[in-house]
């Protein structure tokens, strides 16, 4: 039976290169999926797009297409991925300079159509995202609807050599080999959800070959210094198999396997994509050998003709400043430090959400969870948003003011202010998006 | 006894909710966890981080739930002033619950 072996490149985007490098070079595979787009990377791309019309693509891209490119020309190795974020022709072009740089040869497909902006503007998106409209008006910054697996297909059946998509769902960058591969159809549910199986559990990369696992003496995780990067071989019937490369650290066992199959799924009967509703409810996860796991089960259902979208909006800005102090009485001080921020912050109208953490005892989990140990050192985060700029700059600055004008001993203290750029959710029409692809070719 | 002794979990985030899987390690703990760990009991011990409500899916060929937790306090991962803003630390939390002994 034919089968198919792609690796995972990048789970996101700022992940370690070095594995995608060695899978490009040993990995014996058919194609190189760099998954590196997330709810929050996807706005904070947007962002940089609008201060700069040639950014809003991934900034790692040129590191990575510059380490894995000449191994994959060498070895054949096709690349999916949606590096392209908010600015997809721009990562195209930037990916073909790249190759001319290094001397090689390469058909560059990039997919555009995902953003839907003007669509939410004109009232064109359907009533969820023109309901959102009305609410937030100019405010809305940006719209990427997540599109499916099917273009990428077809740019992959016209021979690209690289595919740069944009806001494409993360399984649907490891379907569209699939698709491409196997002549899988529209209308083939059930292939298309062992296919969306097999995207979900290589999407997050190291995630389910023993990164984001270990913990000491409970789920011990061999080697994970040199965690490698998975690899799912897929057969014609939709049946994986996921291992990693020989040598490489991590582990992929029927543990690791489970807890990525539910990362970020909640009805795992009804896990919403593009293309397909999957159906993980019935999957079976077994060892064939260490490091060697193969999985059935998966179905799917017809899709909803609905597709997600990300409207991304301007939110104020945050400021934050942190302060530490240490030594005998550390934690009473970082609390006496934080009032005193707080009441000064609370003279002034305008901050929204303020927040008082004591890094080391409540800022993670808050007081109910956090147990009450009194450390030796203890540093006092405070942060607040605020819609003007100046004023959230002055949460980190009364932190800083804090060395002169508050309680014994702090030191370290730092500041820093962001714009924050939130994201909406909304369903719209699939009828919405028109999809179009354009070539480059290096050199 | 802590749910860790015999269960690990995962967590995920997606706009203002959170999943946490329950993982048994051993699938005979299984029954145990179904009827110790309700969403009841989840949506109780992240009362202070979540307005709820809380759903439970259930895989028992695997030997997992599916916790799926509604209301983040602060709205999510692009809006939250939380350190960790992905809510990626709850699953030790989750996994620090007490388990009732068996009868």
């Amino acid at each position: 039976m034919k089968t198919v072996r792609i690796g995972t490149g990048a789970g996101f985007s700022g992940d370690r290169i070095q594995p995608a490098v060695q899978l490009a070079a040993e990995g014996n595979l058919d194609f190189l999926v760099f998954e590196c787009l997330a709810e929050r990377t996807i706005a904070l791309a947007q962002l940089r797009r609008l201060n700069d019309p040639n950014a809003g693509y991934d900034p790692f891209l040129t590191e990575r297409m510059t380490a894995v490119l000449p191994d994959c020309a060498r070895t054949g190795v096709r690349i999916v991925s949606n590096m392209g974020a908010a600015n997809p022709l721009a990562a195209g072009r930037e990916t073909a300079r790249i190759a001319k740089a290094l001397g090689l040869s390469l058909k560059i497909a990039v997919i555009t159509g995902d953003d839907i902006l003007e669509a939410v503007r004109q009232g064109h998106a359907g009533p969820e995202a023109s309901a959102l409209y009305d609410h937030l008006g100019n405010r809305v910054i940006s719209a990427n609807a997540y599109i499916g697996a099917f273009p990428i297909a077809a740019a992959l059946d016209e021979g690209a050599d690289v595919v740069i998509t944009g806001r494409a769902a993360d399984p649907a960058l490891f379907m569209g080999p699939l698709i491409h591969s196997f002549g899988w159809k529209p209308q083939q549910c059930e292939l298309l959800g062992r296919g969306v199986l097999t995207g979900h559990l290589l999407e997050c990369g190291a995630q389910v070959t023993g990164g984001y696992f270990a913990d000491p003496g409970v789920k011990d995780v061999p080697a994970l210094v040199d965690v490698g990067f998975p690899i799912g071989e897929v057969d014609e019937t939709g049946g994986v198999v996921i291992s990693k490369l020989e040598g490489t650290g991590g582990s992929v066992s029927p543990a690791t396997v489970a807890e990525q199959l539910l990362y970020e799924v909640h009805d795992p009967t009804r896990y919403y994509q593009p293309d397909v509703i999957a159906d993980f409810s019935k999957v079976e996860i077994m060892s064939v050998r260490e490091n060697v796991i193969r999985l059935s089960g998966a179905s799917g259902t017809k899709k909803t003709g609905m597709l997600k979208a990300s409207v991304g909006y301007r939110d104020g800005f945050q400021g934050e400043g942190q302060i530490s102090y240490a030594g005998p009485n550390a934690v009473r001080r970082a609390q006496l430090a934080g009032e005193i921020i707080e009441t000064r912050l609370r003279r002034h109208d305008g901050y929204r959400d303020l927040r008082i953490d004591l890094i080391g005892i409540n800022s993670v989990l808050g007081c109910d969870l956090s147990t009450g140990a009194d450390p030796y050192e203890v540093r006092l985060r405070c942060t607040a948003r605020a819609d003007d700029k100046a004023l959230a700059e002055r949460v980190g600055r009364e932190v800083e003011a804090l060395y002169l004008n508050g309680p014994a001993g702090g030191g370290g203290a730092t500041a820093s202010t962001r714009e924050t750029v939130a994201i909406a959710p909304v369903l719209v029409p699939e009828t919405t998006i028109e999809l179009i692809t354009q070539w480059l070719e290096a050199p | 006894m802590k749910l860790r002794e015999i269960a690990h979990s995962r967590t995920g985030d997606k706009g203002d909710k959170i999943n946490l899987s329950l993982i048994a390690f051993d699938r005979s703990d299984y029954a145990r966890l179904r009827a110790a760990i309700t969403a009841e009991s989840v949506a109780s011990r992240f009362a202070s981080l979540a307005a709820g409500p809380v759903e439970r899916f259930e895989l028992p060929q695997l030997g997992a739930m599916n916790f799926v937790i509604h209301n983040v306090h602060g709205g999510g991962v692009t809006r939250t002033l939380a350190q960790d803003a992905h809510g990626k630390c709850w699953s030790s939390a989750f996994l620090d619950m007490d388990l009732p002994k068996e009868d």
